[in-house]
């Protein structure tokens, strides 16, 4: 078999794009998210101390069922004292109890001790327990991370797209055996759905779970489960399959967290999607995102953004450059909280009218764009939705055009359409159909990209071009207007959102100067530095 | 029609369409041919394979083919079965109570909206419950619409507000309430265990808890709903797939209007 040269679709522009706009647009978005950037590292959120919480340590749930980090955090809060950050307070509990963050948790809990009225200790010592803590902590998640490591090294990486299903069942041993059939089916992702709106609790429900709508709930106990059942299955098959959940939404950081200690592969990412389609609050959201990326980045974890779902309320043809706005943006936010290119899975999707004449070479020409545009990222490749009805026979045939794309352009992280995506969640039939359209496609067209030129200033580059210009120009807006007021004027998707309003903005707190947090000067340490 | 049939086909009457009897049509009348496809929780065997033809068998086909079958998993095979059904249908029985109405032209709606109520009328649109989809509701609300037709949000004399997907029912009802809604529309896309009938009738309960069931229009939309369906779970109308913006407006002026007027 000839294997695919990647550096050739890499280092030559079948698009004939402008580079120096490309460049030029990549420091507009720069200064976008940095201006953001400022706002950002003056607040915490309620989220972000949760998330402190666990990575010391903490977890489980009291007789009612209420997470141990929401009631530390709570108690902190309700002394408004937690523009101090979290980690103080249980930093200085550590010295004067003598006891580890988990069980002075279990105290709180039962109401035998209020952390925030201890005597303060010398601020040193109370910092040096903090960071020895972290460390060890930090440690797991290193493990985890080389773990992976060792496991790709052992099967081997991939090449060519990796194929992306879901799970939805509600129950966590149900989805299991669907995700065991489906990866023995030739998937590489397994997806396992959240419990609907699962993004608005301000909570992390705790243990297995066997009922959920449309989804199973996101905890910690189901993604041990589910990452045992795929390295049983891995192992079985000699490939490693790879775990993702989602942290969008008002847990964002807490969700990274959990994912970062139970080895999951790919998470969810994206503040504007909460924004956009959850009315989450953008600030809070923002926040959380910066504190949820940098423990991505640091667990190995690649990141999938959210722009595909702009396309599902705006027209895809019309709206496209708003797309690549967002990934340019997206990707300089994930700079800065040090996530690598490689970790970059930023979203895109194939949504157009299929009664648009030429549709799929638009579609080949903004596939291909962000390709080119973004050449070391595993970008997500979303399958059309929007326009798949009851006719199942049409929608396996739309679902092959876009397979035709993916392998044409490279693109890498592929989510899987249904033939019966406006019918019902996938039966274990619907995905070994569809699993097999796209192997049968990828590979008889493998090399097809290779081999193919565009037309010069032909209906493709002309398209490439068109969106990259108006992308520019929208980014132009973005800078002038700020991050903020473009999302209060519904540029993104069409939908207009208030920067006051939405949900979560009363866990949005003003750091103190005497903030502290030791996570994030370990991680940054180590992200930006390379020093361990 | 009659002129393509063979000769010996004319004087059968077995082949001739009777709408007392009607059966699926593969490629001559009256053949009853289907396609039906499933998975058996088994693993592949010829065993498995006659299980399933037995079960087509008791579906009602005759001379079930089973042209395809295929391994999924470890004790999961999957079959595409062809065969005659042999139940037929007494077409002229059968009474659905669709939306029999003239449909009338956004520029009609209009009109008729100007002359019978002398405001805007307030609809409010929601795909609601776990349904992530907004493919129905935005065909019916989007100024784009759908197939070239306007939707809610391009009539003139329409205030339509699209609330999107995934909105609960408790969420959806305030709205109505604090727009002071005439006409609710819902869509139910993608369900699974039939929980858009739980959802629905969820629906109806809250209206008529708030009180306000009464005094609106009360329409769901989806490829699985149907006008029967709807009337059953307390709605005004259903409507299926392939529904235009106008079928809906037109359905939610007149009722207006026999409501206000008669």
């Amino acid at each position: 078999m000839i294997e695919k040269k990647k550096g050739d679709i890499n280092q030559r522009s079948k698009l004939d794009l402008d580079q120096k706009k490309i460049e030029s647009a990549r420091k507009l978005a720069n200064k976008i998210a940095l201006k953001t950037q400022n706002v950002i590292e003056q607040y915490t959120t309620t989220s972000i101390e949760r998330s402190v919480c666990r990575l010391l340590g903490i977890d489980g749930v009291d007789n009612y069922n209420v997470p141990l980090p929401n009631l530390v955090v709570d108690q902190v809060q309700r002394a408004n004292k937690l523009e101090k950050g979290v980690a103080l307070f249980i930093g200085n509990a550590m010295l004067s109890e003598q006891d580890s963050p988990q069980r002075i948790a279990g105290s709180i809990s039962r109401g035998e001790i209020d952390i925030t009225s201890l005597n303060f200790n010398d601020i040193d010592s109370i910092k040096r327990i903090l960071i020895n803590k972290s460390k060890e902590r930090l440690n797991l998640i290193e493990k985890k991370s080389s773990q992976r490591q060792e496991l790709l090294k052992k099967y081997g990486e991939k090449s060519g797209p990796y194929i992306y299903v879901i799970v939805a069942t509600g129950n966590i041993y149900e989805d299991i055996t669907q995700a065991k059939a489906a990866a023995r089916q030739g998937a590489d992702i397994i997806a396992v759905i959240r419990s609907t709106a699962q993004s608005l609790l301000d909570y992390v429900p705790y243990g297995a779970t066997t009922e959920g709508f449309g989804g199973t709930f996101a905890t910690q106990e189901n993604f041990r489960l589910m990452r045992n059942a795929l390295d049983e299955v891995s192992e079985e098959l000699g490939r490693y399959i790879r775990l993702t959940n989602y942290c969008s939404g008002l847990c964002m950081p807490e969700i990274a967290t959990m994912g970062a200690l139970e080895r999951l592969d790919v998470m969810l990412n994206d503040a504007l999607y909460g924004i956009l389609f959850r009315d989450i609050n953008m600030k809070r959201t923002l926040i959380d995102q910066y504190f949820s990326r940098m423990i991505n980045a640091y667990a190995g974890v690649i990141i999938n953004t959210g722009e595909d779902n702009y396309l599902t309320t705006a027209d895809a043809y019309e709206n496209a450059h708003t797309v690549l706005a967002s990934q340019f943006i997206n990707e300089q936010f994930a700079f800065l909280t040090g996530l690598k290119e490689e970790q970059m899975g930023l979203g895109h999707a194939y949504e157009m009218d299929p009664s648009i004449e030429n549709g799929f070479l638009y579609e080949l020409a903004q596939a291909q764009m962000s390709r080119e545009i973004f050449p070391k990222a595993p970008l997500k490749y979303m399958p059309p939705t929007k326009f798949k009805t009851g006719n199942i026979f049409k929608a396996h045939i739309q679902d092959a055009l876009f397979n035709m794309i993916t392998i044409i352009t490279d693109q890498k992280i592929h989510l899987l359409g249904m033939l019966t995506e406006a019918i019902h969640t996938p039966f274990l039939s619907d995905r070994a159909l569809s699993i097999e359209n796209a192997k049968y496609i990828f590979r008889n067209l493998k090399n097809l990209g290779d081999e193919i030129s565009f037309k010069k200033n032909g209906i493709i580059q002309k398209r490439a071009k068109e969106v990259l210009d108006k992308a520019y120009k929208l980014l132009e807006e973005v800078y002038s207007l700020g991050l903020f007021d473009t999302i209060e004027r519904g540029i993104f998707a069409g939908i207009s959102r208030n920067i006051n309003g939405g949900k979560g903005i009363e866990g949005v707190i003003k750091k103190d100067v005497s903030y502290y947090n030791p996570f994030i000067d370990l991680m940054q340490k180590k992200l930006f530095r390379g020093d361990k | 029609m009659t002129q393509n049939l063979k000769p010996q086909d004319r004087e059968d009457p077995e082949k001739k369409l009777d709408l007392t009897k009607l059966k699926p049509y593969g490629d001559s009348m009256n053949d009853g041919k289907v396609q039906v496809s499933f998975t058996l929780p088994v693993k592949i065997s010829l065993k498995a394979i006659e299980a399933a033809k037995y079960l087509a068998v008791k579906m009602g086909l005759r001379d079930p083919l089973v042209a395809h079958s295929q391994d999924l998993d470890n004790g999961f095979s999957f079959f595409i079965i062809y065969g005659e059904l042999k139940h037929n249908i007494d077409y002229t029985n059968i009474n659905v109570s669709a939306i029999d109405l003239e449909i009338m032209s956004l520029k009609e709606i209009n009109n008729f909206i100007k002359k019978k109520f002398k405001r805007k009328l307030i609809v409010i649109g929601a795909s609601t419950g776990t349904d992530a989809h907004t493919v129905g509701i935005d065909a019916i609300m989007n100024i784009k619409g759908y197939a070239g037709h306007y939707g809610l949000e391009g009539y003139e004399m329409i205030k339509a507000y699209n609330l999107g997907a995934q909105v609960s029912n408790e969420e959806f009802v305030k709205k109505a309430i604090e727009e002071n809604a005439d006409i609710l529309l819902v869509s139910q896309t993608v369900t699974e265990k039939n929980i858009h009938v739980q959802n629905l009738t969820h629906l109806v309960d809250l209206l008529e808890a708030e009180n306000i069931r009464e005094g609106i229009i009360l329409i769901c939309g989806g490829a699985r709903i149907s006008n029967n369906l709807a009337k059953e779970l307390g709605f005004d109308a259903g409507f299926g797939s392939g529904t235009s913006p106008e079928m809906v407006a037109t359905f939610f002026v007149k009722e207006m209007d026999r409501r206000l007027n008669s």
